[in-house]
């Protein structure tokens, strides 16, 4: 296989991204539970199963791994896009096309620094990096996700970097099928809708959870 | 009509270009767009400047010769046309129209509005053919080929290689083009027996020339003045990783040792 062809780049990025694509579910899933009013015990439950689950335990160096692939692959690959055209258009570019397919680096940087800024925050908790706030006895993914919601300012964030999120995946489902060579007259029509609905579901989803806790506890 | 032009000027491939502004006036808004540009270089002539330079050559859509990307579209404002299908009286009077060469690391440009798109030819070269031995005509009924298949290949045999795809595309890649030439071949009896061959060959060379990857934005498509769909990506895609995948070790070849 010739893997540095542009081809076989973009279909590695693309699996990537699509497995990616399944892990946030599953997250959002777990996250929705924090609205449980049960004083975190259902999250709680779910964290646990989370960490201690040995399929789960496998998949999570895996989603590491799919993460790094996606980003590094998705630099390369813009930086060779980029490089296709050092002399550009004094007028630019006005053919009939979808808006949001020519900033997939740009909402995919967002995603990133939203990335970092989270595994600072609760991988950090993880390996004991962080010391509980004043007052707080139980210092666990609950309260920490309790105290970063009652920030408005995180809060906005949070939801800010979801609707880019959203921006990417509305592109990126359809886009991904299409770069692994699976374009069919019924179904193209059909996944298109399909990957705007789950971009549409993971945005509102994530974001109902500060909306609920910061805006209308 | 009235109209200012905006145009690329560039002497030679070395040279520094820049824009240059033009007016013609009088222009019958039924007159082609190389009309149009016809007068404004017979305009140059009499004044003693260098005319324009711009490639053209059918003058009727089907060469695939003629550029130009005008007003930010390549072959302009209307869908479906090359800029000799173009009539002024697509713009209103007045206008501003800004004229620039086709841009792409892979499209060099030679002179004024005019680019070396040979590269796509040397993408032919790689793959793009169906080796045959000549001989005598083939009855015309002697290898079937289903109607749908038939259609399809047809469809996608209408790129005329004008190089739109690679101008409208924000990355510069070529994959329409190629997408079009390796499923017009690969769905031929005729043609799939090279299939695999030739859709790795012919990436191999399209990544070698410069080109940029797809991202699936599809301008190549909506810009296109024969309308090859993208669909022929996704059969190009598929076609290479199938080939990538499924390639065979090598065998020793048995003519050698003879
Ligand atoms: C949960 C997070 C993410 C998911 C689910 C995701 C998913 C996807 C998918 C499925 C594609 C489509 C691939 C294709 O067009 O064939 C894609 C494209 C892309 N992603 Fe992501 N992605 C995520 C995060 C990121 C991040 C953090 C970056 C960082 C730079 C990024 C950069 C890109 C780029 C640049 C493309 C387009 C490449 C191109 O077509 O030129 N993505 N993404
Ligand atoms: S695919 Fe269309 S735009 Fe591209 S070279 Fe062929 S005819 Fe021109
Ligand atoms: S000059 Fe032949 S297609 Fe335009």
């Amino acid at each position: 296989m010739p893997l540095n062809s542009s081809i076989a780049r973009k279909s590695l990025m693309a699996l990537a991204g699509l497995f990616l694509a399944v892990f946030l579910p599953v997250h959002l899933g777990v996250n929705l539970l924090l609205l449980a009013q049960d004083g975190g015990r259902s999250f709680s439950v779910a964290a646990e199963f989370m960490a201690t689950n040995p399929l789960i335990r496998i998949a999570e160096p895996v989603l590491f791994l799919g993460f790094l692939l996606h980003i590094l692959y998705g630099l390369m690959v813009s930086g060779a896009n980029r490089a296709a055209r050092p002399v550009g258009y004094q007028r630019p570019n006005s053919s009939d096309t979808s808006l949001l397919s020519k900033y997939m680096f740009h909402t995919g940087l967002v995603v990133l620094v939203f990335l970092a800024l989270h595994l600072a925050d609760f991988w950090m908790l993880k390996v004991g990096l962080v010391a509980p706030p004043e007052g707080i006895d139980r210092h666990d993914f609950y309260s920490r996700a309790l105290i970063l919601f009652q920030s408005p300012w995180y809060s906005s964030f949070y939801i800010a970097s979801f609707l880019f999120l959203g921006f990417h995946l509305n592109h990126a489902i359809q886009s991904a099928f299409q770069t692994l060579g699976v374009n069919h007259s019924r179904y193209t029509p059909l996944l298109k809708i399909a990957g705007s609905v789950y971009a549409v579901i993971m945005t509102a989803g994530f974001s109902l959870i500060p909306l609920r806790l910061a805006f209308f506890p | 009509m009235n109209y200012t032009l905006r145009i690329w000027r560039q002497e030679n491939a070395e040279a520094k270009g820049s824009m240059v502004t033009y007016k013609v006036s009088g222009i019958s808004p039924d007159s082609s767009f190389f009309e149009m540009l016809d007068i404004l270089n017979q305009q140059l002539i009499e004044g003693g400047q260098e005319p324009v330079s711009f490639d053209h050559d059918c003058r009727e859509g089907i060469c695939g010769t003629c550029s130009l990307y005008i007003n930010g579209r390549p072959h302009g404002p209307v869908k479906g046309v090359t800029t000799c299908q173009l009539h002024m009286r697509s713009f209103k009077d007045g206008d501003t129209i800004t004229i620039e060469p086709w841009r792409a690391k892979a499209f060099p440009v030679i002179r004024d509005l005019i680019v070396d798109r040979s590269a796509l030819d040397r993408i032919i070269q790689a793959g793009g053919y169906v080796s045959i031995n000549t001989g005598g005509v083939p009855d015309a009924n002697s290898i079937p080929v289903p109607k749908e298949q038939s259609d399809d290949a047809f469809d996608a045999a209408a790129c005329i290689g004008c190089g739109a795809c690679v101008a409208a595309c924000a990355n510069a890649a070529a994959m329409l083009f190629i997408g079009a030439k390796v499923s017009h071949l690969a769905l031929l009896p005729q043609g799939e027996i090279e299939a695999e061959h030739r859709v790795m060959k012919m990436v191999e060379c399209m990544d070698g020339l410069g080109f940029g990857g797809c991202s699936n934005t599809y301008a190549c498509e909506a810009e296109c003045p024969k309308g090859i769909s993208v669909t022929n990506i996704a059969i190009l895609n598929r076609g290479f990783l199938t080939a990538s995948l499924m390639k065979q070790k090598e065998k020793p070849s048995k003519g050698d040792s003879l």
